[in-house]
């Protein structure tokens, strides 16, 4: 108990002094966590809207294979992209290793199926609504896919938070490849991960706090943003 | 959702502009790290060259490993042995040495095996006689190698013991020392890091002043033969700095607590002994 | 023109046996018969949205698909607003100036107060009124109706009734599947009658009522109407 209530204190005493290492910190988390969500959304629902509504072989292994890479843990995903952006790596000569746009990759592949996964269950369920009256009209392929995309987009704000979430709460992957370099790569898990290896504790699960009031927000917001719509749309 | 576009926007445009600055990228140990050294020694070369450090801090291991695959430019690491070894393999030239801090035995205060002294080897024998848990790193740091030399020389193999008093964790100096607290053991720690852990629980250092307890540092720049992308010159910058007078009065001058953490000793024959028989 | 629409010896699955018949211009068609009788199978079966598993479905003329609209039991529309969902509709089939074409069919069904409502929180009687409002802007040569009043209430249905009567007089051809009899008697101008699958009397709605040929169709307008 004593802990958690000196984390509290160290919590607010972050957050009120306005420390400058803390705001480069969480800006860098933020831009790393949602450039992947932005990305991973712009590739991943196309992909799960695709898979709901076309008819290939192979489509039932596909869907096992997407939704059992919904847990890919972040460690190896990590090290996948280490050895693939590392000099000695196929990708070495972009010199993206140990910067921000290597932890963005990182985590899109990581995220990816995750909103696909999710996204792929819920245009199927509205597909099943919608499938005959789309055909009726004459609508098919990627048109009808894209109109049952849209107008599922509530259920999908579901699917990229969950993807926001898991970006924003793993350490593993951007840990690898980005090195955790003070100023440059630094971003609230990867602090979390080193306070708390130096014994810190309390700071670290400051940190803890601050991170999750953040995600805290940002839900609260989309919810807030998606029940405004609901209500003018239905 | 066209909110969270904009609010995305203006945190891509915000983003700290990398890569526009001149850096190098070395690789380092996580103790050096938490000690606090490279934020009190980095600033000032920075400040002199306008070169940017990104230190990616592993374990010596690892580090070496890095420099190996290209993915760094110069290493900054103890662990004479493995250092020299790499640089006869051809993965790293101009190897010049730093500085030194030296290794402690920490404890649980009540000190049940009656390690204390100034006798590490002794202390160990103890240790290992009363089957007193004991934490490792067991990850191939500088920290890891010095302390396997140590049981060497006692003549113990402490792996009879794993599973029962040696607890390897597999991890750095920190964690070890998390665990070492959590179960009142002891363990191997560098002075830096014992300084500036804050999580002690019962522990105190036990065994100090034993020469073969002293951790020899190097620098040496990535063979640029092997790997054409490495940044020689600035490399060479930082190794120059480092072992220059102002680097080494730099290195001198962190202190914790008033007290010195490392000792410089570039150019000078290393009398001191890293420990090894 | 594309009907006269043939169906030759078509089947499918064990829902709907082979069956032969041709649909002219002119007359409205009641599809009728108990449940899982296959009316629902066979209007999606000429309509096309299910494929025969046994013999031919033709049309007459080009662009079969693009002459025809279909309003279901329940409408489904999409999260947009009234006026929306007809524009999409039209979009689709390529219409030019949508949106006046839409605003004209909203007015025609009475809706017109409603073109920006969310079409999703209009009531049943509303959304259907849409429905047939979206079909009705596409001027097609056939309308299938399947079960269009089955789940509203009596005024919404005479609302409804009155819309397809009005399809009917300006010359769409319309085919409905219904189990209500006396639905049939209004709208109908021939009667469609199915058991289990098969075609099993066809004839123009009074004589039908009046005169049923088949013992199936007496059985049937008895059942739904004991006092027969």
């Amino acid at each position: 108990m004593h802990s958690i209530l000196e984390a509290i204190r160290a919590a607010v005493g972050l957050i009120a002094s306005g420390d400058a290492t803390l705001g480069e910190i969480v800006l860098l988390s933020l831009s790393v966590s949602l450039s992947a969500v932005a990305l991973a959304t712009l590739l991943g629902l196309p992909l799960g809207a695709a898979i709901a509504v076309g008819r290939f072989p192979g489509r039932r292994a596909i869907i096992v294979l997407l939704n059992a890479l919904m847990g890919l843990p972040p460690v190896v995903v990590g090290l996948v992209v280490y050895l693939l952006l590392s000099r000695a790596g196929p990708l070495g000569e972009l010199g993206l290793l140990f910067t921000p746009p290597a932890m963005v990759i990182a985590q899109t592949i990581l995220i990816l199926p995750i909103i696909a996964a999710l996204c792929r269950q819920s245009v199927e369920d509205a597909w099943r609504e919608y499938e005959e009256q789309l055909r009726s009209l004459g609508a098919h392929g990627v048109g009808a896919a894209l109109t049952v995309l849209w107008d599922s987009r509530f259920s999908l704000v579901t699917a990229v938070l969950a993807g926001l979430g898991r970006a924003s709460a793993e350490v593993g992957a951007v840990m690898i490849v980005g090195g955790n370099i003070d100023g440059v790569t630094r971003v609230m898990t990867t602090t979390i991960a080193l306070e708390t290896s130096k014994g810190d504790l309390p700071l670290a699960l400051g940190l803890g706090i601050v991170l999750i009031a953040i995600i805290l927000a940002l839900n609260a917001a989309a919810y807030l943003v998606k029940e405004a719509a609901q209500r003018r749309y239905g | 959702m066209g909110l969270m576009w904009r609010i995305f926007l203006v945190l891509l445009l915000a983003a700290p502009a990398y890569g526009q600055q001149k850096f190098i990228t070395v690789a380092s140990t996580t103790s050096t790290e938490q000690s606090g050294l490279f934020k009190h020694l980095l600033p000032a070369f920075e400040r002199k060259t306008g070169i940017q450090v990104r230190v990616v801090a592993l374990g010596t291991g690892q580090a070496i490993d890095l420099g190996k695959r290209g993915d760094a430019d110069v290493a900054f690491v103890h662990d004479k042995e493995a250092e020299e070894k790499a640089v006869a393999e051809g993965a790293f030239v101009d190897r010049r040495e730093v500085m030194y801090n030296d290794f402690i035995v920490v404890g649980p205060k009540s000190d049940p095996a009656k390690a204390k002294g100034r006798d590490v080897v002794a202390g160990l024998k103890k240790i290992s006689e009363a089957k007193a848990p004991f934490a490792s790193r067991g990850d191939k740091s500088g920290t890891h190698s010095a302390e396997l030399r140590l049981w060497k020389e006692a003549g113990i193999d402490p792996q009879q013991g794993r599973g029962s008093w040696y607890r390897e964790t597999g991890s750095g100096m920190g964690p070890t020392l998390n665990t070492a607290s959590g179960m009142n053991a002891y363990a191997l720690v560098d002075r830096g890091t014992w300084l500036s852990f804050k999580n002690r629980g019962d522990l105190a250092i036990l065994v100090e002043g034993d020469k073969r307890l002293f951790n020899q540092y190097g620098v040496m720049l990535v063979n640029p033969r092997k790997h054409p992308d490495v940044k020689k010159a600035e490399g060479m910058a930082f190794i120059d700095w480092v072992t220059s007078a102002e680097g080494q009065k730099t290195i001198a001058d962190y202190k914790i607590g008033g007290e010195q953490l490392f000792f410089p000793n570039a150019g000078k024959a290393s009398e001191v002994n890293v420990g090894k028989k | 023109m594309i009907l006269p629409l043939r169906l030759e010896s078509v089947a499918y699955r064990g829902i709907i046996e082979p069956l032969t018949l041709e649909l002219g211009a002119g007359p409205s068609t009641i599809i009728l018969g108990a449940n899982g009788a296959g009316k629902s199978v066979l209007m999606r079966l000429m309509h096309g949205l299910l494929a025969p598993t046994a013999g031919k479905i033709s049309w007459s003329g080009a662009a079969p698909r693009r002459h025809q609209a279909m309003v279901f039991q329940r409408p489904v529309m999409l999260r947009r607003s009234a006026l929306a969902n007809v524009v999409y509709a039209l979009k689709l089939a390529g219409v030019a100036d949508a949106h006046r074409v839409a605003m004209s069919a909203l007015e025609e069904v009475g809706l017109a107060h409603l073109a920006h409502r969310s079409a999703r929180v209009l009531s049943g009687g509303e959304q259907q009124r849409l429905a047939l409002a979206r079909a009705w802007a596409l001027h097609p040569e056939v309308l299938f109706l399947d079960e269009p009043t089955a789940s509203l209430d009596p005024t919404a249905t005479r609302e409804i009734e009155a819309l397809i009567r009005a399809f009917d007089a300006a010359g769409t051809k319309v085919v409905m599947a219904t189990h209500n009899l006396g639905q049939a008697r209004r709208l109908g101008d021939e009667v469609l009658f199915l058991h289990q699958g098969r075609l099993v009397e066809r004839a123009p709605v009074d004589q039908f009522f009046s005169k049923p040929v088949s013992p199936e169709a007496a059985a049937f307008i008895k059942g739904e109407l004991p006092w027969v």
